[in-house]
């Protein structure tokens, strides 16, 4: 089997599908990787670095398709002007495409990924569930995205993220508010959280609240009872009322925070738009807002995809290409989930198309010459809700508690009982060292709780040879005048009293010596 | 010459002596001076009661006293210390046994009983004999299956229960005959007392039978518990009062020990007792539950050694897979390098870690492991979230965080430790079995958890000549 990996084409964009160290792990599954020459270098990846990773480095386009069965991609495939033909024609019939498509976007691509005949797998379908979670190339792009996101707010914004106190002066922290708490929301509040900044997160869903606060932001929260949870991780268009709501929140935000991070995303529609034109003109002039949604239209009113520009004082950046940005580590993990995807689908030996498997089939565009997308609805419902099981099991706690207490008044009443039959019936010298006997249990119950426990195995053995003190049971057993059956009994009961006596004090004293600090 | 006062003066001595021998143990720089007032306490009461007038048989004594000593000598300092839960064990059935020989012995020739006390006298033989009865067989058993010599699988006879509380009836129907008329020269009452012992033995061996492998810390001290009162019931008989205090400082011991290892496991002593895990816990079996989700991702010893020279703060979690494996010393070695890189790195214990309460940290000690980064689990579980790594050897179901997070876990409710608050775990085990409650658990598939497999000993090997390369 042969992976072909191409150079993007894409103006801008400078990864690759796969790196020097996820060719070796291709290899390593059993596939013979080839590359297109310079396909590595924007992302500062040489041929001379795929040549040691044991890859066949190609030099033209057309032949690199001609011989590969499987083609790994980042971009959606394109019209090649090099090759004066669709990249998509370029595939020979029945290889394996692997790369972005949006297929909900591109119907066009689909449609001739479908008359080419090939096998189309588009990384941004994979479903987001917990065992595909290390090919969800999406997760590894938005954590690249958000991370990039707070650098280029850092990179437009003239103030420290941290606050400072100096000679000159002090300087205030920077505000950072993160709208939309997915994986790209996460990773920019971390991110701005690690540069010093005071960061503050906003999202539909509850559920997030903890892995927000776990990141060290504070969750803003309006009271309104709704969860905008739409399944697969992604949140859901919500009522005109909570809208508006949101919409105060985020004005009185806007007049406080110095830094907007948008992520929001409604899967199969355009961006939100949560940051109207007049909280933009409510900011303090030097602001920025970073819209990360730019490219499925913006959620801030006044972006223009892919530019930077200013409104009103505060920089709009609209970049669309973050991860490209940082097309090294972008390519390395982008490459990582690919191997993974390619592992799993069977490695060279086995490499086949598993409908039956809910993470291929979940990918699947075009097969055999048909649209497989969208697939059938799958019935599991998906991602975590660890939050709610967390919720349950402190609320169930406190009842089981309850319950063991009860059994202790019978407990009492049947001791009162037996002490008062003891008090009626027992002779007098009985009484004695009764009084004694649970005296010696109260002080031994004091003494053995300020026992450390550590030391519990000491103690055990020290116990086990102080009640070698049977042994006077024994002694005053074996003084008969002759050989009988007691002193026989009494003897024995001094032997095996003496092994515990001698074997269990000085086991402890061994133990103890070892006690060293 | 009033011998009998300078006996219970010394027997008070020997008492308060034994009293601070228990209280010495509260941490380490007492222990030592704790364990010599014991020693001293011993022999007091020894030579005291050799003292005494009516004991003469001096040739018998020195003929049993010294083949003990020897031989305890010897088992005292051969024994590993990975098999210290045997010989626990082995040393309560000597106790048990000693009560049974002692009772019997002093109901053959009973030693000046009062007149009109005959009652109460035989009840304290028979009582005596029977907890000595039950502890004798109940800790060869223990013994045994702690050895290995016998399955440390529960035993399931049907009816057990039923069985148990018939084979005690039939116990307490044979004290009232040998109270009734159990008295006279030629012993009528021998029979029903050694049926009674029969009785007594059986209903030990089938309690211990009933008892799983991982609940036999609490066994252990339960056995040790009885000890005591079987020694203690042999006081009443004896009308001695050093006896009954000292039983009394070990049944309470025993007790105390139970009472830990049952909270720790956030099951009551009697659902210990009764055996058997998860066949009593009612609820829903495991069938409808979901699995955990996730996937478990498998590391080799160099990733190891790499997330180990990263972190700087380390806690490592053993637990009785290390014992088996006698992983502990090579550990040692691990650790010492790592604090030589000027990395925290701590021992965190739980108290039913291994099969002796406290049974870890002797093991860590023998290794030379400083006991002052060896903790307990209250003591550091407020530390995980800021722990960079944490190392989990044999050990499962005390790091099981479904005991937290899922009411309906057979474990649910029990104190674990949270190590999957750190920044990373990895666990190391033989294979992906679960452990003692037979409950799968999640940290394995968390995203931030590595599994090691193979045997611990090889393992930390590995790791440790890769430190020293």
């Amino acid at each position: 089997m042969k992976v072909g990996i191409p150079k993007e084409i894409f103006p801008g964009e400078k990864r690759v599908a796969a790196t020097p160290d996820t060719a070796k792990r291709l290899r390593k599954h059993g596939f013979t990787v080839l590359v297109e020459s310079g396909a590595g270098e924007l992302a500062s990846f040489t041929d001379e670095a795929y040549r040691e990773a044991g890859c066949e480095v190609i030099d033209t386009v057309g032949e690199l398709y001609a011989q590969s069965d499987v083609i790994v991609k980042v971009r959606p495939p394109d019209y090649h002007e090099a090759a004066g033909m669709e990249e998509v024609q370029l595939l020979k019939e029945g290889a394996t495409l692997l790369s972005f498509i949006w297929p909900a976007q591109n119907e066009s691509l689909v449609e001739m990924l479908k008359e080419q005949g090939v096998t189309a797998l588009a990384m941004d379908a994979v479903p987001r569930i917990s065992r595909a979670q290390k090919l969800d190339a999406l997760s590894s792009m938005a954590n690249i995205a958000g991370y990039r996101a707070v650098i280029e707010a850092a990179n437009n914004f003239g103030r420290f993220f941290t606050g400072q106190i100096t000679a000159a002066g002090k300087v205030p922290p920077a505000k950072v508010l993160v709208i939309g708490a997915g994986v790209a929301g996460l990773s920019a509040i971390g991110t701005a959280r690690a540069l010093g900044a005071i960061v503050r997160a906003f999202d539909t869903r509850p559920a997030v609240k903890e892995q927000v606060e776990s990141m060290g932001a504070e969750f803003l929260e309006i009271t309104f009872d709704e969860d905008g949870d739409g399944g697969g991780g992604y949140a859901k268009t919500m009522s005109p009322e909570f809208i508006a709501a949101e919409m105060e929140l985020f004005a009185e935000q806007a007049k406080e925070v110095d830094i907007v991070i948008t992520t929001a995303l409604i899967p199969g529609r355009p961006a939100p738009k949560l940051w109207e034109k007049r909280h933009v003109e409510l900011m303090k002039p030097g602001s920025v807002v970073v819209d990360m949604a730019a490219e499925q239209g913006g959620n801030c009113e006044v972006t223009v995809p892919g530019e930077v520009i200013k409104h009103a004082g505060v920089t709009i950046v609209g970049v669309t290409d973050m991860p490209s940005r940082m097309a090294s580590v972008a390519s390395q993990l982008y490459g990582s989930n690919i191997a993974h995807m390619l592992d799993d689908m069977g490695k060279a030996e086995n490499f086949k198309i598993d409908l039956e498997d809910e993470v291929v089939r979940g990918a699947l565009i075009t097969h055999k010459g048909e649209v497989m997308w969208p697939p059938p609805k799958p019935d599991k419902p998906a991602v975590q809700d660890g939050g709610a099981k967390v919720a349950a099991a402190k609320v169930a706690a406190p009842e089981l508690k309850k319950e063991k207490k009860k059994s202790s008044p019978i407990w009492l009443v049947l001791a009162g009982v037996a002490l008062l039959g003891i008090g009626l019936k027992a002779p007098d010298s009985f009484l004695t060292h009764f009084t004694v006997f649970v005296l010696a249990i109260f002080v031994g119950w004091q003494l053995i709780w300020s026992v450390s426990a550590a030391l519990h195995t000491p103690l055990m053995s020290v116990t086990n040879a102080i009640s070698g003190i049977i042994i006077i049971g024994g002694m005053l057993q074996v003084s008969g005048q002759s050989i009988n059956a007691t002193t026989i009994l009494g003897f024995a009961a001094i032997l095996v009293a003496t092994i515990n006596i001698a074997g269990g004090f000085l086991v402890t004293q061994r133990m103890l010596q070892m006690f060293r600090k | 010459m009033n011998t009998a006062g300078l006996v219970t003066v010394a027997y008070i001595t020997a008492a308060v002596l034994f009293i601070l021998s228990l209280g010495g143990l509260s941490n380490q720089e007492n222990a030592r001076k704790g364990n010599i007032y014991g020693m001293l306490g011993m022999v007091i009461a020894l030579v005291a009661t050799a003292a005494q007038e009516s004991v003469t048989g001096y040739g018998l004594l020195a003929a049993a006293v010294v083949p003990g000593a020897v031989i305890g000598a010897l088992l005292a300092s051969r024994v590993a210390m990975t098999s210290m839960p045997e010989l626990v064990a082995v040393l309560h059935s000597f106790v048990g046994l000693a009560a049974v020989l002692v009772g019997v012995a002093n109901y053959l020739e009973p030693t000046a009983v009062i007149p009109g006390e005959e009652s109460i006298h035989a009840i304290e033989v028979f009582i005596g004999v029977f907890v000595g009865a039950i502890t004798f067989t109940g800790s060869v058993l223990a013994y045994l299956k702690l050895k290995g010599s016998v399955s440390g699988k529960p035993l399931m006879l049907p009816g057990r229960h039923l069985l148990n509380l018939g084979l005690v009836l039939t116990c307490v129907y044979l004290g009232y005959d040998f109270v009734a008329w159990g008295h006279g020269a030629d012993h009528p009452g021998l029979v029903p007392l050694l049926i009674m012992t029969g009785i007594a033995g059986f209903l030990g061996f089938h309690m211990v039978a009933a008892i799983g492998g991982a609940d036999m810390p609490v066994v252990v001290s339960m056995l040790n518990s009885y000890s005591g009162w079987a020694a203690s019931a042999a006081g009443f008989m004896l009308g001695n009062d050093l006896l009954i205090i000292t039983g009394a400082l070990v049944g309470s011991s025993g007790a105390i020990l139970s009472v830990i290892m049952c909270k720790a496991m956030n099951r009551s002593f009697i659902s210990v007792i009764l055996g058997g895990f998860g066949t009593d816990s009612g609820g829903a079996p495991s069938g409808d539950r979901k699995g955990p989700e996730g996937e478990v991702t498998s590391v080799d010893v160099e990733e190891v050694v790499a997330q180990l020279k990263e972190a700087t703060s380390i806690v490592i979690i053993p637990g009785y897979g290390m014992a088996v494996a006698q992983a502990q010393h090579s550990l040692a070695e691990v650790v010492k390098i790592l604090r030589a890189k000027k990395k925290e790195v701590r021992f965190a214990i739980h108290p039913v870690a291994g099969r002796l309460p406290g049974h870890m940290n002797v093991l860590l000690a023998e290794a030379n492991v400083p006991y002052d980064i060896v903790l307990e689990m209250d003591e550091l579980n407020a530390d995980f979230p800021s722990t960079d790594l944490v190392l989990v050897i044999g050990a499962n179901d005390i790091v099981n965080p479904d005991a937290e997070d899922d009411p309906s876990s057979p474990i649910a409710g029990m104190p674990v430790l949270q190590c999957w608050k750190a920044g990373q775990t990895v666990v190391m085990k033989r294979s992906m079995g679960s452990g003692y409650a037979g409950v799968q658990n999640p940290l394995f598939y968390k995203n931030n958890n590595d599994m090691l497999f193979g045997d611990a000993k090889k393992n930390v090997d590995a790791i440790l000549a890769k430190f020293r390369e």
